[in-house]
């Protein structure tokens, strides 16, 4: 109820404009209200679709006939699981405040989840479920993991977080290493293969890729969603100023925790894409490196707007396969580094960033308008 | 015609690079590409290094020509995952076009490739260092060759060896994953069969910096203690296992009593002279052929190891193997390189350790060398050969039906405690 009188109170002053913004200055010229009382869905979905969006879609659709199998399977769908790791950290980060390093913690759960409830190489550990039943559970599985360590590190802020988040993510490293029950251990769990269903396998790289990109959109549109709907315009308060927040009646704990679940969500999702790309899951799958990689693709694509986390995840798969061909092979993690750095170093809001400066840059030359006061 | 000028320049240098791209990729049918994978991050980067080592001399006694062609080597690096090793190893197969690829260093990455080799039947692969007993043992892809021997076949002969010192009952301190699980059955294999006893089996995961609780359980009654920990888990053990006061002998794994743990400064340095251990290779082999291979080594590379690691003789076996079944058949790849595998099959050649041949599951039939930690005249460290045992398989000497009756070695297979 507290939330629909704070989004009437914030649509009355910003309309729709994007929520992702609402840290920046703010804009001189308020963007048009869009919202009428009586339009239908498509009519409201057409204002907003631009055709670069369309572009997006039809490239992202056609990708892999015109790409190899090895660019649709290695490239096109490990960027979109990575990419939806990622996805989660963005929301949790660039709308709720909260920077986590747990995310492909809850990813690899989820992963080790699919391999025990389903079957896999590790006969004596897996139950042999089928798949859709596996999958769902390891889906909850992890979403309840998630919500306990939101749980856990929602009283914490800023730095505070990501040391308990962290703490979390090495111990359960550590917990699947040197557990053999459950876990099996060092070698984890092979041959966990994605199903076949109605003839098709999704194994191969085309089906696979297809499987990756509706789970990427499904996530992407999920979170575009959210941060407009009530409830993720009450998470950005709270990201903004939490005190204000709760003595407007707000639960400041609960909206947090519950994004930490949605966040989890989406990072099992990515998790059960991941497990199912590899065939297999091991401690390595859950280390230190990989949960630093999602902070690193978050980041380098950008954490303002939810497509940022696929445009790094993207970046990072390219760098990760081809830089070793672009300079003296033994040093090519310094190809790696460079691009990194210097990402960062122009431009602190990631790729995203340099996208708006590029844009922005563009327009005033086109129609060199007067520059803009602050007000 | 400023513009123009413009035109002109920016024309003539996108025509030199399309000339450029033609004639690299005109060379480039010219070359043949082997895929050479290793580690360069993670925790074998050095080792992985030197995998590179090895499998660059290989080239280089060929000149860098093989079956009449030009070999070009696609450097590939993994961080002994599993994941990483398959990701490389697609990326030099389907994007970069290789038509034999050679790799990966560890064990759980060896089953990993062999795995996707059977997704890629046109192509083939040969092992680089990788020594997990389940990659040919247990489901093995017809186009998955690997010259060297494994981890279990690489300790057969130490357990008569521990027995012939007196060792009848030892407790076993190993770290908890596949290679030395594999270790520990060539070792217990034939000890047990024997009459020794492993009294009791202590797993420690990879990278324990504290024993203390370990050491506490080793038992008063036993003879030796058999320790199979790698690097630095070696020589934390054996500083802590000093600093308790404990003094049994100590019989190691292949990987244990290397130059690190020989350059230990702790008062037990002393007791280490004695320690058994095994393992393909050893600095001190005596033979025209072994020191002919240190010395290429050395030449080689300046900035190599003082002396080639063992992850720099077996990258060194397997692409000489591959280079030279390329000769056998002028480097003929054509009918789905059938002539090429039966030329690798038939591989029999001197290596510097021994003779280098395969059996019926693409594995290396091999020599192990046996070794005791001994004084140099100018007072530091080495292993000396006491015993080459030649022609080892993978069944460990047995026949394969009892073999398999005794299954893949495990944390509980084999077990002979009383």
């Amino acid at each position: 109820m507290s939330a629909a009188r704070w989004r009437r109170a914030m649509s009355a002053s910003v309309g729709v404009s994007m929520p992702a913004r609402s840290a920046d200055v703010p804009r001189l010229v308020p963007l048009p209200v869009l919202a009428t009382p009586k339009t239908f869905w498509f009519e409201r979905i057409g204002a907003r679709v631009k055709p670069r969006h369309l572009v997006v879609l039809a490239a992202a659709l056609l990708y892999p006939f015109v790409a190899s199998p090895f660019f649709a399977y290695q490239i096109g769908a490990q960027a979109l699981a990575l990419g939806l790791i990622a996805l989660s950290l963005t929301f949790l980060g660039g709308y709720g405040g909260m920077v986590s390093l747990a995310q492909m913690t809850i990813a690899g759960f989820a992963g080790y989840l699919v391999a025990i409830f389903g079957t896999s190489s590790v006969a004596g550990v897996s139950l042999g479920w089928p798949w859709w039943l596996a999958a769902a559970f390891a889906l909850l599985g992890a979403t309840v993991l998630a919500t306990a360590i939101g749980w856990l590190s929602v009283r914490t802020e800023g730095i505070y977080t990501i040391m308990i988040t962290l703490a979390v993510g090495v111990a359960f490293f550590y917990l699947a290493q040197q557990n053999y029950t459950v876990f099996n251990g060092f070698g984890g769990f092979s041959k966990v293969a994605a199903p076949e269903l109605f003839g098709i396998d999704f194994k191969q790289p085309v089906p696979f890729y297809f499987v990756a990109l509706t789970a990427a959109l499904a996530g992407y549109f999920l979170v575009k969603h959210l941060v407009r709907a009530p409830f993720g315009i009450a998470l950005q308060g709270i990201r903004d100023n939490p005190r204000r927040m709760a003595s407007l009646g707000y639960h400041v704990t609960a909206h947090r925790v519950a994004a930490y679940a949605v966040a989890g969500f989406l990072a099992a999702v990515g998790g059960l894409l991941m497990v199912w790309y590899n065939g297999r899951i091991s401690p390595g799958t859950v280390n230190l490196a990989q949960m630093i990689a999602i902070l690193i693709i978050a980041v380098l694509g950008g954490m303002r707007h939810p497509i940022g986390a696929f445009i790094g995840a993207v970046v990072y798969v390219l760098l990760q396969n081809f830089a070793i061909d672009l300079f003296v092979r033994e040093r090519f993690n310094l190809v790696i580094g460079g691009v990194f750095l210097s990402i960062v170093l122009f431009s602190p809001d990631g790729l995203l960033g340099l996208w708006a400066k590029l844009r922005s840059s563009l327009s005033q030359t086109r129609i060199s308008q007067p520059k803009r006061r602050r007000p | 015609m400023r513009a123009m000028k413009k035109k002109v320049w920016v024309r003539s240098i996108v025509g030199m690079a399309a000339a450029t791209a033609l004639m690299g990729s005109a060379w480039a049918q010219e070359a043949l590409k082997i895929g050479l994978l290793s580690n360069l991050e993670g925790p074998f980067a050095v080792p992985g290094q030197d995998g590179y080592r090895g499998a660059e001399m290989a080239l280089k006694e060929k000149n860098g020509v093989a079956g009449g062609k030009k070999i070009e080597f696609i450097k590939l690096s993994s961080d002994a995952t599993p994941d990483k090793a398959v990701a490389m190893t697609r990326k030099a197969v389907e994007q970069d076009k290789v038509q034999v690829m050679i790799g990966p260093l560890s064990g759980d990455e060896g089953i990993a490739v062999k795995n996707y080799a059977k997704t890629q039947p046109g192509i083939t692969f040969v092992n680089g260092s990788s020594g997990a007993q389940a990659t040919t043992l247990a489901d093995p892809a017809t186009n998955f060759y690997r010259f060297n021997s494994e981890g279990a076949q690489w300790m057969v002969g130490l357990g008569e060896h521990a027995l012939s010192k007196g060792y009848k009952k030892m407790f076993l301190i190993s770290e908890d994953y596949g290679f030395p699980y594999s270790q520990v059955q060539g070792f217990m294999a034939s000890y047990c069969a024997k009459g020794g006893k492993i009294v009791d089996k202590a797993w420690v995961p990879l990278g324990t910096k504290d024993y203390a609780s370990v050491i506490a359980k080793i038992p008063k009654d036993i003879d030796a203690l058999f320790v199979v920990l790698g690097g630095s888990d070696a020589v934390n053990f054996l500083t802590q296992y000093e600093q308790t006061g404990g003094s049994k002998p100590m019989v190691g794994g292949s990987i244990t009593v290397d130059q690190t743990v020989l350059n230990f400064k702790g008062k037990r340095r002393e007791s280490l002279l004695g320690t058994a251990s095994a393992g393909p290779m050893a600095d001190s082999i005596d033979t025209p052929e072994w020191k002919k291979f240190v010395a290429d080594y050395k030449a080689q590379f300046k900035d190599g190891f003082p002396s080639p690691s063992l992850f720099a003789y077996l990258y060194y076996i397997n692409t000489k193997a591959t280079l030279n079944a390329l000769d056998a058949v002028k480097g003929d790849l054509s009918n789905g390189q059938k002539a090429f595998r039966d030329a690798l099959q038939k591989t029999d050649f001197k290596g510097p350790a021994g003779d280098i041949r395969i059996d019926a599951n693409r594995n290396g039939v091999g020599t192990t060398y046996i070794t005791e930690v001994t004084k140099a005249a100018d007072g530091s460290f080495y292993n000396k050969v006491v015993k080459a045992v030649p022609n080892i398989s993978q069944t460990l000497g047995l026949p394969e039906a009892e073999f398999k009756k005794m299954g893949l070695g495990s944390r509980d297979v084999p077990d002979c405690r009383k």
